[in-house]
């Protein structure tokens, strides 16, 4: 506690702090910020991380490579096909397996579906923060049916584990294809709706705009990646620096803005999902024909060396470094996961600004804390 | 800028670096640590290599010596290359931080004292971030026991 101070008319004044969680609705899971504030002005946010650690680098050492796809879908829940994916074209990069085109292009249309699944839901969230109820539940009915295509095809609805070294668990349902198209069709008419509720509503917009600025210079220094980076002027969409899956054959924007406060980021997440809509209507007409997994052998064991895998999710970049001795579980499995460098700089975006505004800088930070904690 | 050209350049700032890339994903240089700070300044601050960008920290035990592991990226042309530095000691693996040149490592250096206790000289607030303060040792350290929460197979 820092000690009092006399200000100019002679009054003492102190510091104090408060605790913003670990329950608390805004910050979406267990996260405690502990503030340091002058009346209504943030001068420090001390995060407390952890709380749902569950040591999944730890339990990556003693798992095979196929157990590890399922555990990774359990750190940023709303990017899990990503995540799975990350670890899959680690594995078969290491291997030198060469995986089908029509695995390729399963991934990428399952990866940017769970990306427009995340946004939205991200989406709905942040108009709840904000005070709006009505985004969550446009929101909902519009991933339900992103859900609905998962559910036909995997069996699941979030957490998928629907990629596989090698491809992919099960080929698509003979309905996949309809049932994108039509809810591609549906979501374009839905789209609008969402800017016309929040991206053009007067309240929403004074909230957001000019708060939360956030440099380009300290989005690098930081480590900032994902869209929160991309609305700071930070070009680094692995999508388009480093092309995997079938990410070279699709053409899309990079949203790249410079303004870097809250509502641009905002704004980019609703651009990305244009963009996001756009990869899959170029994909999902030519689905090529092929095998849907590759031989692997039952025990996979990856040559000795250092592997390092990076993947857009939602949020960012998840990187993932693997230390293998030629076992059949790794020496070491790191996650570099996009939340966790992106909440870091909360404390330098926030300080000086009012408590009212940190969270709206937090809805566009799009914290998932078990991606956070792993 | 090619390995090549790289390698030498680190060999010039750095003459007891390894460096090594055939055959491998990113150039990689390996140093002792109170040779880190330097070349990391340097990498970053130089013109020619700028990797601005730490995509990644990670610690890694081996056993009979530890290593921190610094993922590096130009921003600007997405060149990458891996620097590590190799602490020979496990009873009391001590580096200097890099958080005053790249301030993302801040929390990661927290993360990687938090699991391997390799303690990061002059970083401004080294706590423990995903346990608990009063957690009693190492958990990704190889020879870490814990009868409870780990149950092996």
């Amino acid at each position: 506690m820092s000690d009092f101070t006399t200000d100019e008319s002679g009054l003492k004044t102190q510091d104090y702090f408060i605790n913003m969680g670990p329950q608390h609705p805004s910050t979406h899971g267990v996260l405690r910020l502990v503030l340091e504030l002058d009346g209504e002005i943030i001068r420090r946010v001390i995060p407390h991380i952890g709380y749902i650690h569950r040591s999944i680098e730890k339990m990556c050492e003693h798992d095979s490579y196929r157990q590890i796809v399922h555990l990774t879908d359990r750190m940023d829940y709303l990017s899990s096909h990503m995540n799975n994916e990350g670890v899959c074209l680690l594995v078969e990069n290491a291997l030198e397996l060469e995986v089908s085109d029509r695995v390729k292009v399963i991934r990428t249309i399952f990866a940017e579906l769970t990306r427009l699944a995340s946004h939205q839901l991200w989406w709905g969230v942040m108009g709840m923060d904000m005070g709006a109820l009505t985004s969550f539940l446009y929101a909902f009915r519009d991933r339900e049916m992103i859900n609905d295509i998962f559910e036909k095809t995997c069996g699941a609805r979030l957490t998928m584990n629907y990629s596989v070294p090698g491809g992919v668990m099960f080929d698509l349902h003979p309905d996949f294809v309809k049932d994108v198209k039509e809810f591609i069709a549906h979501f374009k008419t839905k789209l609008p709706e969402y800017d016309r509720l929040l991206s053009d509503n007067v309240i929403f917009r004074e909230r957001t705009e000019g708060v939360g600025y956030l440099s380009k210079e300290d989005a690098i220094n930081f480590a900032v990646t994902g869209p929160m980076a991309r609305a700071s002027g930070i070009s680094n969409d692995i999508r388009k620096h480093k092309p995997y899956s079938a990410y070279d054959r699709v053409k899309f924007k990079e949203i790249v803005s410079d303004k870097g406060d809250t509502f641009t980021r905002y704004h980019a997440r609703i651009l990305e999902m244009w963009e996001s809509m756009s990869i899959i209507e170029q994909l999902i007409d030519n689905i090529p024909e092929g095998e849907i997994q590759a031989k692997t052998k039952a025990v996979i064991k990856l040559p000795k060396g250092e592997y390092f895998q990076s993947v857009e999710t939602a949020r960012g970049e998840l990187g993932i470094y693997c230390v293998s001795e030629g076992d059949k579980s790794p020496h070491r499995f790191k996650f570099r996961s996009p939340g966790f460098s992106n909440l870091m700089v909360l404390d330098h975006m926030a300080r000086g600004s009012k408590i009212g505004d940190l969270v709206a800088m937090m809805s566009t930070i799009d914290l998932v804390v078990p991606d956070i904690d792993r | 800028m090619d390995n090549e050209k790289l390698k030498s350049l680190i060999e010039s700032w750095e003459p007891t670096a390894e460096v090594t890339y055939e055959g491998i994903q990113h150039l990689t240089a390996v140093v002792a640590p109170e040779k880190l700070y330097a070349l990391a300044e340097k990498l970053h601050g130089d013109k020619e290599t700028q990797f601005d960008f730490l995509t990644c920290l990670s610690g890694v035990d081996y056993k009979e010596h530890m290593e921190v592991v610094y993922h590096l990226r130009c921003q600007a042309t997405f060149s990458e290359m891996v620097l590590k530095v190799k602490i020979p000691t496990r009873t009391k693996p001590e580096v200097e931080t890099v958080c005053t040149i790249w301030r993302a490592a801040e929390w990661h250096e927290r993360e990687v004292f938090d699991l391997f206790g390799i303690v990061f000289l002059k970083h401004p607030d080294l706590r423990r971030i995903l346990l608990t303060d009063d957690w009693v040792g190492y958990p990704l350290r190889k020879d870490y026991v814990d009868t409870v929460n780990i149950v092996s197979y």
